[in-house]
């Protein structure tokens, strides 16, 4: 609790002990007037005087105006009809606080909550000087300076590990709680906390532009963009309250007017007016204008705890209507490294046509080669291979322990007169040649991560209609991995700009409500990620491109986050439907009921702010996403 | 250009009215009030100094919502 709060909880209690006394004190006439007035002018100061500044400013229709009158007509009317009941119009004005009291707590528990859900900002950085540790701002470290990072503190900046080992633990970053291990020579992102060794990083990035910032500026910033809900409810405030007052007026003059001079009946002033002041009281918008932005919040906030983050209230809004998911195949269902799949027909053992092969690839970078080596896994001795030939577009020749080894595809075959043996497996295939005789081949291709297929499933049970694979790949390896997967349309072959074209087919294709979701891992989709209709990247941390072009980025690359980040939309929305709903419902009723004098000011507290009170409660179930 | 504020205010409603009145200042291309991190947004239009259109914004907001606050 803050001040204010703590200053307002002692008038509440102060008018509420009063009221109750009060009503035990047999006083009649400008006696008890002035007594009631005490707890009344209590409660009830601030409201008056900004009801008279509002007012002064022209700003008639908000809702202090709308309590002033309606509480000071209230009493008025006991003034008038001295019936002395002024009970009403202070219980009013009390609950009203109570309301505003309450709201402003859950919404400061729920800012706090969420903040330290988010509490990944440093505090500090620590410096070595003169063999001493010395703690400065982490806006003060310049790029390239040597920062120590302690066990149990947040590594501040982004870096690379230039002394010591670690386990890292991510969870803050990722929603994933394995930790991860470090050692030197290692990059290193911000946010992260150090938990076993003392970790010594160089710095590669200032801490604006560290991860960590980013990450909290992105999530701060997330519900400044709103979302069509919101804005229908600042509408709906600006014409409700306005159309309220008005009605309220005609209730209040018309229908007396009506009895007097067509039926001839007693006016009856006191009753309308009284019904008129109910409406007043059902009027106030609050419980929509606080739920729905509190519901968003919650939302995104739950959400960057599972290491989903969600760039705005909009997105989270598209996020939810999304019926179309399209993948990028390479670094998002499949691992995106190449790997040595298989080793077929092999004259030898596997373990030494492996050797050969990485042996005579150990001159070159490209890919087929590293992933060749790695499979091979032992240090490599390049002074067993000799006179090696690189044949563009063919393959490699060379002379490993004095025995020569070709290693290619089958055009390299061709062009040594060796038969080979063609291979069905999708995925790179590499020939081996051994002293002229042919040796098997290896099978060399990207792995399909190994919840891919299950986050497929997960999609499909969360009503995802369809879903597509766009690669550059070829056909064969596409079609392999899209029925491994159970996707629902593979389209393979594609340049970077085929892809655009691909997604606006399918944009134009699809009915206007069902939204296309692109997933990819930001590395050079970012044209199709800005083009669909939300972006999703996937793995992005320390991705700046890709934080910048998707509209939410996970933090890691397990695809089962798609599902979960849709079903977090999916209840969030659900949450703002509710409110929304529920809320106009109740107060409309409460209005055709006070209209018809079968609600008194009671009723209309209740509307008010009880409606307002189980709506904020609504809303921070958004922020529950655990068991999604 | 754009620039970040804190605010105070206590309610959502008074919140969107605060943003109502800063888009109406001159010198602001537009603005976008955050009630749940109680943040301004504020981007000025070419040539405007910050700091006097924040005089501006402050006062048109203290007009709509006499109980608030904005910290430059």
């Amino acid at each position: 609790m803050n001040k204010k709060q703590k200053k307002m909880l002692v008038r509440i209690l102060l008018a509420a002990v009063l009221l109750i006394a009060l009503h035990f004190i047999p006083a009649t006439g400008w006696l008890r007037f002035s007594l009631y007035l005490i707890p009344y002018l209590i409660i009830g100061y601030d409201i008056l005087i900004k009801a008279l500044k509002g007012i002064k400013n022209r700003q008639i229709f908000d809702e202090n105006f709308l309590m002033a009158i309606a509480t000071v007509g209230a009493i008025a009317l006991a003034l008038y009809e001295q019936s002395g009941d002024y009970t009403e119009a202070i219980a009013v004005m009390l609950f009203y606080q109570i309301g505003e009291w309450f709201q402003s707590y859950a919404v400061g528990k729920s800012r706090r909550n969420i903040s330290e859900l988010m509490d990944i900002r440093p505090d500090y950085a620590n410096i070595e000087r003169d063999g001493k540790l010395e703690r400065i701002d982490p806006d003060e470290v310049e790029i390239g300076s040597v920062i120590v990072v302690q066990p149990g503190e947040k590594v501040p900046i982004d870096g690379v590990v230039t002394d010591g080992s670690s386990n890292l633990n991510t969870s803050a970053l990722t929603g994933e709680s394995l930790p991860r291990d470090v050692k030197a020579g290692d990059e290193i992102i911000s946010g992260c906390i150090n938990m076993t060794g003392v970790l010594k990083i160089r710095t590669t990035k200032e801490f604006g532009e560290s991860t960590v910032s980013k990450i909290l500026d992105l999530v701060e910033n997330a519900s400044s963009r709103k979302s069509k809900s919101e804005d229908f409810i600042s509408k709906f405030a600006r014409v409700y309250t306005p159309a309220v007052c008005i009605a309220a007026v005609a209730l209040a003059v018309l229908p007396p007017v009506f009895r007097m001079l067509v039926m001839g009946l007693a006016a009856g002033w006191d009753v309308w007016i009284y019904r008129a002041l109910t409406f007043l009281v059902i009027s106030c918008p609050c419980a929509l204008v606080i739920s729905i932005p509190l519901s968003f919040f919650a939302g995104i906030g739950g959400a960057s705890n599972a290491g989903i983050l969600v760039k705005g209230s909009n997105y989270l809004e598209t996020l939810s209507q999304t019926k179309i998911v399209v993948f990028d195949k390479t670094g998002t269902l499949t691992k995106g490294v190449f790997e040595v799949d298989g080793i077929h027909h092999s004259e030898m053992e596997n373990a030494k046509l492996l050797e050969y092969a990485a042996l005579a690839e150990s001159a070159s970078s490209h890919p087929i080669s590293k992933s060749l080596q790695r499979a091979y896994g032992k240090e490599i001795d390049r002074s067993r291979v000799s006179d090696i030939q690189e044949i563009s577009g063919n393959g490699v020749i060379a002379k490993v322990d004095g025995v020569t080894v070709a290693a290619g595809n089958d055009k390299l075959m061709e062009r040594l007169g060796i038969r080979y043996i063609s291979c069905h497996s999708a995925g790179t295939i590499i020939h081996m040649a051994v002293d002229g005789q042919y040796a098997g081949h290896i099978v060399i291709s990207d792995v399909v991560k190994p919840d891919a297929e299950q986050a497929i499933a997960a999609l499909k049970t969360a009503g995802i209609q369809k879903t597509v694979m766009l690669t550059g790949d070829a056909k064969k390896v596409a079609d392999q991995v899209g029925s491994t997967l159970g996707l629902d349309e593979v389209y393979s072959e594609l340049l970077p700009a085929g892809k655009v074209e691909k997604v606006e087919e399918l944009l134009k294709s699809k009915p206007e409500k069902a939204k296309l979701a692109f997933v990819g891992d930001g590395i050079n989709d970012a044209p199709v990620l800005r083009r669909a209709d939300i972006g999703i990247a996937m793995g992005a941390m320390g991705s700046d491109a890709a934080i910048e072009a998707a509209d939410v980025v996970l933090m890691d690359d397990d695809p089962m986050k798609i599902a979960k980040a849709i079903k977090i939309s999916r209840k969030c929305l659900r949450i703002v439907y509710q409110n929304i709903v529920f809320a106009i419902g109740i107060k409309l009723i409460c209005l055709a009921l006070g209209a018809l004098g079968l609600a008194n000011m009671w009723l209309a507290i209740f509307a008010d702010v009880g409606v307002m009170v189980i709506a904020v409660l609504n809303a921070i179930r958004a922020l529950f996403v655990k068991k999604l | 250009m754009k620039k970040t504020y804190k605010i105070e205010v206590d309610c959502a409603n008074c919140a969107n009215k605060m943003e109502e009145a800063a888009r109406k200042t001159s010198g602001v291309k537009d603005a976008t009030v955050n009630f749940m991190t109680l943040k301004m947004n504020v981007e000025f239009e070419e040539g405007q100094d910050p700091k006097t259109v924040m005089e501006t914004v402050r006062k048109n907001c203290k007009k709509v919502e006499d109980d608030c606050e904005i910290y430059f």
